[in-house]
């Protein structure tokens, strides 16, 4: 009699203690894939085990990065495919997938196409692998587009803060010297450069989803939310997105904003020829407008983006992209460490940013004199790098996507587009877009909050 | 008119009992035959009744991000009948339709007249020009015509500013149908001659000369004689058209490239079919889009050849 209450607890604390083993073992099971954290043993023998990997990515001349990876790692040996940009590239890919054959090991992916990949699990959780202790040599919200809960889902390869380029003969003429610092500034700007210029401060491209949501983001509109399973948030018509909507409708309509189509050829004319006196970009903007218009070697400045208050000093994102590894894979580890090598291996990341001219989202690069401190001639001698890099720093942490970004563009396109384009009410299309989404996401199933 | 040879014999061998030889050698060619059509059929199987099959199975179920698929028997049929923008792109084809291949056919049967008239110089080389845009590819010619559009640097609205026209909008939400019927004009002029002038070539010269004899000009011989002579060709180029105007896909998707803010995904059935599959990610209710175009073809393309016939059959009856 004496005996069994200890025994009973003895038994009690032993399921106890069992059933915490078991839980506390089970997820680690489930997500390794293979079971737990990956040792280095077991990365040591992948990495010495003769593998053909297969990397799907539109990045030019990736292959010089690729090399640095062979030459560490003879044993692996890396295909490198381009099967197109953007929406082909994804359409492709998804084939693949569905197929169950001839999709890559390792994917490039626009942050904001990670989380349509999630969502039918496609992606390999990068966390077992390692990948988790990497959070360090990102910048914390090129990190969070990545791993925005506790799974990691791909690498940063490069980012797109925004800011503002633009003419500094132009400005000057129309007798402003000093780039806008808030919107106000820059919508009286805006006129000034017209009547004494003719030219457009800057264009807001009519379908250009991207530079839209950039702007949403530098306000701190959070259009979006994923929980990552069946519950997405839609709020793209909000009282702050509405703001930053009516701005631009005011401009628009005194005809000091013009809204033709961006990157087409009358559009590049348009910056080469003066049209436009500015681009609102991102950071892979500098070097692309170098290459379109030349002729305006000199004339051209940086600036951060104009605020919406005076004092802060707060950024969007628009663009770039990262390297997953695909849940199909057969060579997870092996694609994991070509994914994280080529992005956060000081070699390879210096060389994605000064040779392919990418914006780096590696720490290791934006303290890096030898990148920061250049002097772009195309912009009088500025030191673009360092400034972008400042801006980084300044890109709000916490900005999430939706898990059909496809569809989302492509309404905007539809709702928001035609009618920037017609010189419209952009407030009042932000609530047909968000019509249009609503209905589309409980059509798919989801639950929206 | 006398039977052909062949039919004759098949005639003769069929009343009395056939005999063992030719009953042989008829199975030995029906066996003949079967084999030369058989590489037909198989790929005309695997390529086209297979894929159909299976894309019209495909259109019976949903799909869902969440949730997987699950059979949904008509309910994509009837969404798409109560789909406005399908319907919509439906209208705009059919607008296409009228205005466009009327012009595009009148050009080519005039110009097919014209060389076959043998009064023009130079016809083999104006031949060679007017065929030529078919064979540019579809992309190529609307990328090249995106440019002629452009309306800052587009040599069209250059020219049309120097002379003080102000500044034409080939590419707005308004203009854009017309400019890409002119698109397709241009592509597809030549492809209608070639057809018509080859029709042309076979009419047997003889009805020139009794038509001659019996004092038609040449206009008369064109309007009397080439042209009913050639009405089956033409019938079939219009067929053509219509197959070509319902599934128009690389002109819209291209100049969506110029000018998206014109071309909305529903633009052409065809394309709102690509766009639903790719874009939306909803396969199912695209192939059931793909399903129902393709009924509304075969039903618009039997509609004009049955009216035409009955019309050829009343022209007969009266004559």
């Amino acid at each position: 009699m004496r005996k069994a209450p200890r025994t009973a607890l003895a038994l009690g604390s032993g399921a106890v203690a069992a059933a915490l083993i078991l839980s506390g073992c089970a997820p680690g099971a489930n997500e390794g894939g293979g079971g737990g954290p990956v040792s280095q043993d077991e990365i040591d023998k992948a990495m010495t085990t003769p593998t053909k990997l297969t990397f799907w990515t539109w990045v030019p001349d990736i292959e010089n990065e690729v090399k640095l990876f062979e030459e560490k790692y003879p044993a692996i040996d890396v295909k490198v495919e381009n099967v197109g940009q953007g929406l082909a590239h994804y359409q492709k890919l998804r084939s693949a997938i569905e197929a169950g054959e001839g999709g890559p090991d390792v994917a490039q992916i626009e942050y904001q196409y990670i989380p349509s990949f999630v969502l039918p699990e496609s992606l390999l959780d990068l966390t077992p692998y390692g990948a988790d202790d990497l959070s360090g040599d990102f910048v914390d919200w090129a990190w969070n587009q990545v791993s925005p809960a506790d799974e990691v889902w791909a690498i940063p390869q490069d980012v797109g803060p925004m800011g503002n380029l633009y003419r500094e003969d132009l400005l000057t003429q129309a007798g402003i010297t000093e780039p806008p610092a808030t919107w106000d500034d820059y919508a009286t700007a805006a006129k000034a450069v017209k009547d004494s210029t003719g030219a457009y401060i800057s264009n807001l491209g009519a379908t250009q989803a991207g530079q839209m949501i950039g702007f949403f983001w530098q306000a701190g509109v959070k259009p979006f939310g994923y929980d990552g399973k069946e519950t997405v948030t839609i709020d793209v018509n909000s009282d702050e997105a509405k703001q930053v909507a009516d701005y631009w409708t005011g401009l628009i309509q005194q005809d000091l904003i013009s809204t033709d189509v961006d990157f087409n050829d009358e559009w590049y004319q348009g910056l080469a020829s003066g049209k436009y006196a500015g681009w609102l970009t991102a950071a892979w903007g500098p070097i692309f407008l170098q290459g379109t218009a030349e002729g305006t070697s000199g004339l051209w400045r940086a600036a951060p983006l104009p605020q919406w208050e005076a004092g802060q000093d707060v950024s969007g994102n628009w663009g770039g992209s990262s390297d997953a590894v695909l849940a199909d894979s057969k060579n997870p580890i092996a694609a994991y460490e070509l994914a994280k090598f080529i992005n956060d291996d000081e070699e390879s990341a210096m060389k994605l940013a000064t040779e392919q001219f990418l914006f780096p989202p590696q720490v290791s690069v934006l303290e890096d004199p030898a990148f920061v401190d250049q002097e772009s001639e195309f912009y009088g001698g500025q030191q673009v790098n360092k400034l972008f890099s400042e801006i980084s720093e300044t890109v709000d942490t916490d900005f999430q996507w939706l898990p059909f970004m496809d569809y989302v563009y492509s309404s905007y396109e539809e709702t928001m587009g035609t009618v920037i384009a017609a010189k419209g009410d952009i407030s009042g299309a932000l609530d047909t877009w968000q019509d249009q989404l609503v209905k589309y996401a409980k059509d798919q199933g989801f639950t929206v909050k | 008119m006398s039977h052909s040879p062949a039919l004759t014999a098949e005639r003769l061998s069929a009343t009395p009992p056939p005999t063992h030889r030719t009953s042989t050698s008829r199975r030995k060619q029906n066996l003949a035959a079967y084999l030369f059509i058989l590489p037909f059929f198989v790929v005309f199987i695997a390529m086209l009744i297979v894929p159909l099959v299976y894309s019209g199975y495909l259109s019976l179920f949903e799909s869902k991000l969440i949730g997987g698929d699950v059979f949904a028997g008509l309910t994509n049929y009837v969404r798409a009948l109560q789909d406005s923008a399908f319907l919509a792109s439906l209208g705009r084809m059919g607008l296409f339709f009228i205005i466009q291949v009327p012009i595009m056919l009148g050009l080519a049967l005039f110009l097919a007249l014209a060389l076959d008239s043998r009064r023009a110089r130079g016809s083999k080389g104006v031949r060679l020009l007017v065929f030529m845009p078919y064979a540019v590819p579809a992309v190529v010619a609307t990328l090249m015509w995106g440019y002629l559009y452009g309306s800052d640097f587009g040599p069209i609205a250059q020219i049309a500013r120097a002379v003080g026209f102000g500044t034409p909008d080939f590419l707005s939400p308004a203009n854009i149908l017309g400019s890409m019927m002119n698109i397709v004009t241009w592509e597809f002029v030549g492809y209608n001659m070639i057809i018509m002038y080859a029709a042309l070539r076979s009419i047997p010269g003889e009805l020139y000369e009794a038509a001659e004899i019996d004092g038609a000009g040449q206009f008369r011989i064109a309007w009397s004689v080439k042209i009913p002579a050639i009405r089956p060709a033409i019938l079939l180029t219009v067929i053509f058209s219509i197959i070509g105007t319902f599934q128009l896909f690389a002109e819209p998707s291209l100049l969506n490239v110029i000018a998206p803010d014109a071309i909305t995904n529903s633009f052409t059935p065809n394309y709102y079919a690509y766009n639903l599959a790719f874009i939306n990610q909803e396969l199912n209710y695209a192939a059931a889009i793909a399903f129902l175009l393709g009924v509304f073809i075969a039903i618009v393309s039997y509609i004009v050849q049955l009216s035409t016939q009955q019309r050829e059959r009343r022209e007969r009856g009266t004559a």
